[in-house]
């Protein structure tokens, strides 16, 4: 631990699931062949215009008022002007001193953070860089793909109110879940409907803030958090050794683990910001403010209220419920089935995120659903299985779709609850280890567990570990 | 051909009298005759115009234009036709969509017979800055056409079609008609959708029409006006009766001469056939001081707007590409290469305008003088229905007489410009000539929305005035 | 206003334009006439003044979320100057570098 206090302020920017672009009427899909999907408008073709998608602006107060945030009674776009080719027009279509939505905070593990603005802008296309390696400086050229040009962004940029890459990563954790709770975007790092930026700074505890360093090019929430723990060491670094940190933006690499300084070829940006003149300012009327604001859905941080409350589950539980896509959907339905609450969270937050980690794919791509889970339940509620050959019955399920009862039946899985049958394989037990017995006899009782094991063995791990426990303890007093 | 109206070729034709075919070979033959002395088009569109006749002749096509040619300045789109906006960038451009305003006046029956000649990006007052080479004046082929809707406005002073779009951003359709002795009128801004013309800046643009007429230029405004979805900026009013309004007259209507438009920079020949125009007008006088400043905001507001309009050029997506090593030395050299000395003249000026540290000394400041100026007109209109002043401060000038000296060049718009600050319209009139037979102009200026009483005010001043001068046009050049 | 050679190639550089020296002399020269006469408002005392963004007095113009018909992929790379896999190629982007520790 350094003896400097760490400062990180984040930048998200979060594309909108829109039908449509911000500005025209395209196609708003992600994954579609290049260029399907563009038009003058999102190409930028001489004496094109641009008109507001009003879904869009919808989602943008939508999102400001999640984060607690006031929507601007009147607000403007401006136009951002820079050369870059992925951008049709040369210039961006954003918000700068008049943001639709500022000021708001967000409650998260770590402490609260405040919320800046939220504002609205477009994305820009996407280039591919060809030669050798696909990195931009080793290419021989570049391609471009406009089909994302003019995608609805919402930017969301917090205060410096960030301790430290674990509080980033809950603020960035949190932050996700607001935006999926109100299903205004499909929040995925990896295909950059989500972004992070971040930027971090040292200083001594109380002091004046340190330089900044933009960190760009984390594609998950655990990269996010590994990148400012290695810039946060480099910085500290530096500093101990009474060298200074330079401003600049640093790439983070995934495959090394390390930032990497990016140097700008302009010297300095300057994006002559003015008002857009081919658009009319936005001033919601406030019957819509209140429209939206009464339509809200439940966000995350008063489901989670209410699951500690009606569930009783542990903060733990419920911070993984609300975390994962479709966990808690799973739990709902399997409870709404009548399983208990903390039972089909335990399978939920253990063994089922087990699996769908493993494997690679979300809650609603495998094979298991809340009627299954449910049944799942039931068969160990009511003896059929053993919670090990539960945990068996589970992977074929998730594989294969199959119902719990089903597989149960195919693999002859069901434990054996045979009073009689079981208390056969007990006596032989008993009389096949008459050393252990007289031990146990003796008052070396933790020697149960052995029998009951080697019981275990003899049925394939089918006999009823309940009933076996019963037939021992008896049997080895008689 | 010269002396025809749209109004009685529309109605000839209606009436059987002559059919559209006929009427286009005639246009097209006295282009073939005479404008080789006048170059007002960059390209002729013979082929899809009596393809257009025809459908007219079958009955097809009905409407208030049905038939009539009308000359289109090569700065609106026309979908797989050439646009290039006299520049050397777009040469070869071939737009996959139409303006909008185009496409109402062809559904009106108009048929595009050619892509006028212009100032680069509409930047100029004298169609001298076309890469394509200057557009003469039909009256004295020494002299401009004024700008930079040359090439419109020559077209029809020529008779090589009864009436011609231009588009006028500080009077580059006003300023032209006055020095080619034709009807030049601006609307209100918002009042024509800019979809589809190519933009110089956005916030000054209109599109208007050429005409012999003010009743011509009150038809092709009617064609074209009203609200456009694709263009943010429309107004959503009703365009009213602007034919209808043609012979209300003047009565009650209280005219107002600006003094600041009509001081020492007037040409004395020209101030007296203003003075000898607006005889019996019982015209009284306003002074409007912020109109003193109007010419150094509107040098700043359209070059910054235009500096971020014309970044797109870039040779990424479309039109000249000079290739390089890297795309940011092949986009410098090619807008080097492919923009004239007075565009590049205006991108640097905004470009300056806009740039840190200057914004508030330069582009925040002319916005004030802006509202100043609408504030102004705003006074003004409170005792005066119509306010005249001189189209342009003299009649044309020599081919090459100002082109060293750009703010010359600037000061031809200076009774124009106030209008387009304010988004009023604006028309100019033919009023005369002057003792070497140059066309001297007269305008009309009327509160926001009031186009109806500015062309029943216009029509009645061209029924006073009697203007009945026709350039010569010899024919035989090239 | 004097404008120097080093304002004019500073400015080009954000403009994407490429001067050789006789051209910067011309620019600055021609720049530093208009900016003096424009420098005439700058000393106006306007700021009790509202800024002007637009002649018109619209708000709120929206479109709603409905899909319009897009160009074809021929349409969109017509223009274009190169093309290559239906995207538009460009020499390489050299706006950024990754540069070594």
């Amino acid at each position: 631990m350094s003896r400097f206090e760490t400062v990180i302020g984040i930048e998200v920017h979060v594309e909108l699931s829109t039908n449509t672009k911000m500005f025209c009427g395209c196609s708003n899909r992600f994954g579609a062949p290049p260029n399907t999907n563009t038009c003058p408008v999102c190409l930028g073709l001489p004496g094109s215009l641009p008109v507001v998608n009003e879904q869009a602006v919808r989602d943008a107060m939508k999102i400001g008022i999640a984060l607690n945030c006031e929507v601007a009674r009147s607000c403007l776009f401006h136009r951002k002007n820079y050369f870059y080719p992925d951008m049709p027009k040369d210039f961006q279509i954003s918000q700068y001193d008049e943001p639709i939505c500022f000021g708001g905070y967000l409650d998260v593990e770590g402490g609260r953070v405040g919320i800046t603005r939220a504002h609205m802008e477009e994305d820009t296309g996407k280039s591919t860089h060809i030669g050798e390696g696909g990195r931009i400086h080793d290419a021989t050229h570049s391609l471009i793909d406009y089909n994302r040009a003019g995608v609805p962004l919402i930017e969301i940029v917090s205060e410096p109110d960030i301790t430290g890459p674990a509080h980033a990563r809950a603020y960035a954790t949190e932050l996700r879940n607001v935006l999926r709770s109100l299903s205004v975007s499909d929040v995925k790092m990896e295909e950059g409907s989500m972004r992070c930026d971040a930027n971090i700074s040292l200083r001594e505890p109380g002091g004046e803030f340190g330089t900044k360093v933009e960190i760009k090019n984390m594609n998950s929430l655990r990269s996010l958090q590994k990148a400012l723990e290695y810039e946060e060491a480099r910085q500290a670094e530096l500093l101990e050794s009474g060298k200074s940190v330079t401003q600049e933006t640093r790439h983070w690499n995934e495959a090394d683990g390390e930032t990497h300084s990016m140097r700008s070829k302009e010297e300095a940006f300057d994006y002559r910001y003015f008002p857009e003149p081919d658009l009319v300012p936005q001033a919601p009327p406030l019957s819509l403010i209140e429209e939206i604001r009464s339509s809200m859905p439940e966000l995350p941080a008063s489901r989670r209220a209410r699951l500690a409350e009606d569930w009783a589950l542990t903060d733990q539980q419920i911070f993984t419920l609300t975390s994962v896509d479709g966990l808690l959907d799973l739990v709902s339905d399997a409870v709404e089935r009548g399983t208990d609450p903390v039972t089909a969270t335990n399978w939920a937050t253990g063994d089922v995120l087990a699996k769908l980690k493993t494997d690679g794919v979300d809650a609603d791509q495998s094979g298991l659903n809340g009627h299954k889970l449910a049944d799942l339940c039931e068969l160990v509620a009511n003896g059929t299985l053993s919670t090990k050959l539960a945990k068996q019955v589970l992977i074929t399920v998730m594989e294969t779709g199959k119902g719990p009862g089903e597989v149960v039946e195919e693999e002859g899985l069901a434990q054996v609850s045979d009073e009689s049958e079981l208390a056969a394989i007990a006596e032989k037990i008993v009389n096949d280890n008459p050393g252990e017995a007289e031990r146990y006899r003796a008052g070396e009782e933790k020697l149960l567990g052995f029998f009951v094991g080697q019981a275990m063995k003899a049925t394939r791990g089918k006999g009823n570990p309940q009933a076996l426990n019963e037939l021992f303890r008896s049997k080895l007093s008689e | 051909m010269s002396a025809s109206t749209a109004a009685a070729i529309a109605r000839s034709i209606r009436e059987g009298q002559t059919t559209a075919t006929e009427v286009v070979e005639a246009h097209l033959a006295e282009i073939e005759r005479t404008d080789g002395d006048v170059r007002a088009f960059l390209e002729v569109l013979g082929g899809t115009a009596l393809e257009q006749a025809k459908a007219v002749d079958a009955g097809e096509v009905t409407g208030p234009l049905a038939g009539v040619p009308i000359a289109i300045k090569d700065v609106l789109c026309m979908e797989g036709i050439a646009t290039t906006c006299g520049s050397k960038i777009l040469e070869g451009w071939r737009p996959p969509y139409t303006a909008t305003a185009v496409r109402r006046l062809v559904e009106a029956g108009a048929i595009p017979i050619g892509k006028t000649n212009m100032d680069e990006f509409a930047m100029g007052s004298s169609t001298e800055n076309s890469a394509f080479g200057p557009t003469l004046n039909p009256w004295s082929t020494g002299h401009v056409p004024g700008g930079s809707s040359g090439g419109s406005a020559a077209a029809v002073a020529a008779g090589h079609a009864p009436v011609s779009l231009g588009s006028d951003t500080g009077g580059s359709i006003r300023q032209p008609a006055s020095l080619c002795g034709v009807v030049g009128m601006k609307p209100t801004y918002g009042r024509v959708s800019r979809y589809g013309l190519v933009a110089f800046a956005s916030s000054l643009d209109q599109i208007g029409p050429f005409s012999h007429t003010v009743e011509d230029a009150a038809i092709v405004y009617a064609a074209m006006a009203g609200h456009d979805p694709m263009d943010s900026t429309s107004l959503p009013e009703s365009v009213g009766d602007p034919v209808g309004a043609i012979g209300r007259g003047i009565e009650g209507i209280r005219f107002g001469v600006v003094t600041e438009l009509a001081g020492d920079a007037i040409e004395p020949e020209v101030a007296a056939a203003f003075a000898s125009a607006i005889e019996g007008l019982g015209a009284g006088e306003v002074s409007l001081p912020s109109f003193d400043h109007a010419l150094s905001a509107y040098y700043l507001i359209a070059p910054a707007e235009a500096s971020s309009n014309l970044a797109r050029f870039d040779g990424v997506r479309y039109g000249l590409r000079i290739d390089a090593a890297d795309t940011t030395a092949m986009m410098r050299r090619t807008r080097e290469a492919g923009f004239g000395p007075e565009v590049k003249r205006r991108i640097m000026l905004g470009t300056y305008a806009l740039s840190a540290g200057y914004y508030d000394a330069y582009y925040g400041q002319a916005q004030r003088v802006r509202t100043l100026v609408a504030n102004d007109f705003g006074r003004a209109f409170e005792d005066f229905d119509i306010l005249l002043s001189p189209t342009s401060p003299t009649t044309a000038f020599e081919i090459g007489e100002r082109t060293a000296d750009p703010l010359a060049m600037y000061l031809s718009d200076l009774c124009t410009i106030p209008a387009n600050l304010a988004g009023i319209p604006a028309i100019s009139i033919p009023a005369g000539v002057d003792s070497r037979g140059l066309p001297i102009g007269l305008q009309l200026m009327a509160p926001a929305l009031e186009e109806e009483r500015l062309f029943a005010a216009a029509a009645e001043l061209e029924t006073r005035i009697g203007f009945d001068a026709k350039p010569a046009l010899t024919g035989g050049a090239e | 206003m004097a404008i120097t050679p080093d304002d004019v190639r500073h400015v080009a550089k954000l403009a994407r334009l490429d001067f050789d020296e006789a051209e910067v002399a011309r620019f600055a020269k021609d720049l530093g006439d208009i900016l003096e006469h424009a420098s005439k408002i700058a000393e106006l005392d306007l700021a009790d003044v509202e800024p002007t963004a637009h002649p018109i007095k619209l708000e709120n113009v929206w479109r709603p979320d409905e899909l319009r018909p897009s160009l074809t992929p021929e349409q969109a790379l017509a223009n274009a100057p190169a093309a290559e896999e239906q995207k538009f190629r460009v020499p390489r982007i050299l706006e950024v570098e990754e540069v070594g520790e």
